[in-house]
């Protein structure tokens, strides 16, 4: 029964991954920019939840719809101020940049709200309760809602890009972003999109992450950033689905691995990265490896 | 006031008979290039180079490999920034626009290459080129009517399509943004001669709904059959510039290797000393 529970908390955890590494994934797809600074601006995210709830005692829910458009905004914002010139430049720059804003963001929030973690109290039934399968299997509703999500996140993302307007042209630029001028698409207007797109998932992750475990300021690199390349690494970039099937595989392994032995949960999930960096290095999903 | 109009005969009747028609030497031109000079790092890919192109005309630059007819191509598009010298779209200058703006104002390019959108399909490329269109003539159906094959075909990827098939919608995709301008950079790049004559072929029935083309080629005969100007470029300065019919095909030969004789080949005015 432990191997099968094992499994089954791995799937779910893999949503929530999937979830880190789906803006990271858009980011590196649309503009090629690693965003070093992705799982800081995850963090950011769950600590304005925090605030927003401590100070107004909004429900959780609430904090979403308001942290989930700021942070989108900010995402446009960000690139097309700091990121874009830095892309101007050369790509290698986004590193040192995005790398940069990771460390003043960690240190702000080091400063502002000390080392210790907090996490996003919800208070409700739902989101702490669990239910059981079989006698031994507990499965936690947090997690499968944060899976729910990922995957209509996924799903949402998906019909953006490939029916809409602006994710047509997303698609465009990143094919080729001259030839996108040339029919008239500013480029540094659809790469915010883009940006906006990444930062509002972001944004997701970082407040479910703050209901699931706990943030502290230094989460964003440790953890988050972390997993999500896991997960892009794994599950092959470019594609969306591919995402979420890394983190699964991610989730799996680790629980797996805990299962084993406990301290050996997250060695497990670098194992395994490792294997597929060796082994299929273009990602268990990759579309040029298709083309 | 300085109205276009009021040289009525100008252009749009005359000039768009394909192959050498009468050329509208006064009025406003389209598409006007003032001494453009610009640069590759420290090459000079282009010297002191001016032209007009006025509405209607299917005006060709040609030239050798590295002459510099695409960078010109490229600059007025706004892709390449010039060192000095303007460009001007109908009376305006538009030296300091992006390419998008230019796009959006009426200059359209076919890229050297095709340069499709190759993770889109058909349709999605057209859509893409619609998306910031003017008002006009061309749209998505048109396109269709004019080119069955590509309405049955739009859902592929532009990867299944012949080189023929990707230079075709290439055009389209231009053609849908309703330029005003459209410049098509070496259309017969890398295609079968019978593809190209076909591709040539529906100039007519592009120039009819009233652009004007300015166009690259290699291929000079090719250029000589369906320009109503063309203008020789050997590395980077004007070698010649005329209507076809009055030049000699000794007197292109000359221009385009840049033998002796190009010096009496009627260098037309302005910027132009071979």
């Amino acid at each position: 029964m432990g191997w099968v529970n094992a499994i089954i908390q791995g799937v779910l955890t893999g949503g929530l991954y999937a979830l880190f590494a789906c803006g990271l994934s858009l980011m590196f797809g649309v503009m090629k920019v690693v965003n070093l600074a992705h799982g800081d601006l995850a963090v950011v995210a769950g600590y304005v939840a925090i605030g927003i709830i401590t100070v107004t005692h909004v429900p959780v829910l609430w904090s979403f719809l308001i942290v989930v458009p700021v942070m989108a905004l900010l995402g446009y914002v960000l690139q097309r101020t700091v990121i874009q010139s830095a892309l101007d430049r050369s790509v290698l720059i986004t590193l040192l940049v995005t790398f940069g804003l990771s460390v003043v963001i960690e240190n702000g929030l080091l400063q502002f709200f000390t080392a210790n973690s907090r996490a996003i109290g919800t208070g409700l039934a739902l989101v702490s309760g669990s239910f059981t399968l079989g006698s031994q299997i507990q499965i936690g509703y947090l997690l499968v809602v944060v899976f729910a999500v990922a995957v209509v996140v996924l799903l949402g993302l998906q019909y953006f890009l490939s029916a809409s307007k602006y994710g047509r042209l997303i698609r465009a630029v990143a094919d080729d972003q001259e030839a996108a001028q040339l029919a008239g698409a500013d480029y540094r207007h659809v790469f915010g999109i883009a940006a906006a797109l990444a930062f509002g998932t972001v944004a997701l992750a970082g407040i479910a992450y703050g209901m699931y475990s706990q943030l502290s300021p230094t989460t964003g690199t440790d953890t988050i950033l972390l997993f999500a390349f896991a997960a892009v690494v794994i599950g092959g970039l470019g594609s969306l689905w591919g995402t979420l099937l890394g983190g699964v595989v991610l989730g799996v392994a680790q629980q797996i691995g805990a299962q084993i032995n406990i301290s050996d949960e997250v060695l497990a999930g670098y194992i395994l990265f490792l294997g597929v960096l060796v082994l299929r290095p273009q990602g268990l999903t990759s579309r040029r490896a298709q083309s | 006031m300085t109205g276009p109009a009021a040289k009525g005969e100008n252009g749009e009747g005359k000039g768009r008979r394909v192959g050498g028609g009468e050329r509208p030497e006064s009025g406003t031109p389209l598409l006007e290039v003032r001494d453009l000079v610009v640069h590759h790092g420290q090459l000079r890919a282009l010297n002191a180079i001016s032209l007009r192109v006025f509405p209607g005309e299917v005006y060709a630059i040609i030239g050798a490999n590295g002459a510099g007819k695409s960078t010109l191509l490229r600059t007025i598009a706004g892709l390449h920034h010039p060192t000095t010298g303007s460009v001007l779209f109908d009376g305006q200058d538009v030296t300091r626009l992006r390419p998008e703006r230019r796009a959006t104002r009426g200059i359209a390019m076919v890229p050297e290459g095709r340069r499709l959108f190759g993770s889109l399909t058909v349709e999605e490329n057209l859509q893409v080129g619609a998306t910031y269109a003017r008002p006009g003539p061309w749209t998505i159906e048109r396109v269709y009517e004019m080119f069955g094959w590509m309405r049955e075909r739009r859902k592929q990827l532009t990867a299944q399509l012949s080189g023929g098939e990707q230079q075709t919608l290439a055009i389209g995709r231009a053609l849908v943004a309703n330029p005003r301008a459209l410049l098509l950079d070496e259309l017969s790049l890398g295609l079968a001669p019978v593809v190209v004559q076909r591709i040539y072929g529906m100039l007519p029935q592009i120039l009819a709904t009233g652009l004007t083309v300015l166009l690259v080629e290699q291929d000079v005969s090719q250029a000589l059959r369906v320009a109503s100007h063309i203008h020789c470029l050997l590395e980077g300065r004007t070698t010649l510039e005329s209507r076809p019919v009055d030049v000699t095909a000794d007197q292109v030969e000359a221009a385009y290797f840049g033998l002796a004789p190009a010096a009496s080949a009627r260098p037309s005015g302005e910027g132009s000393e071979p």
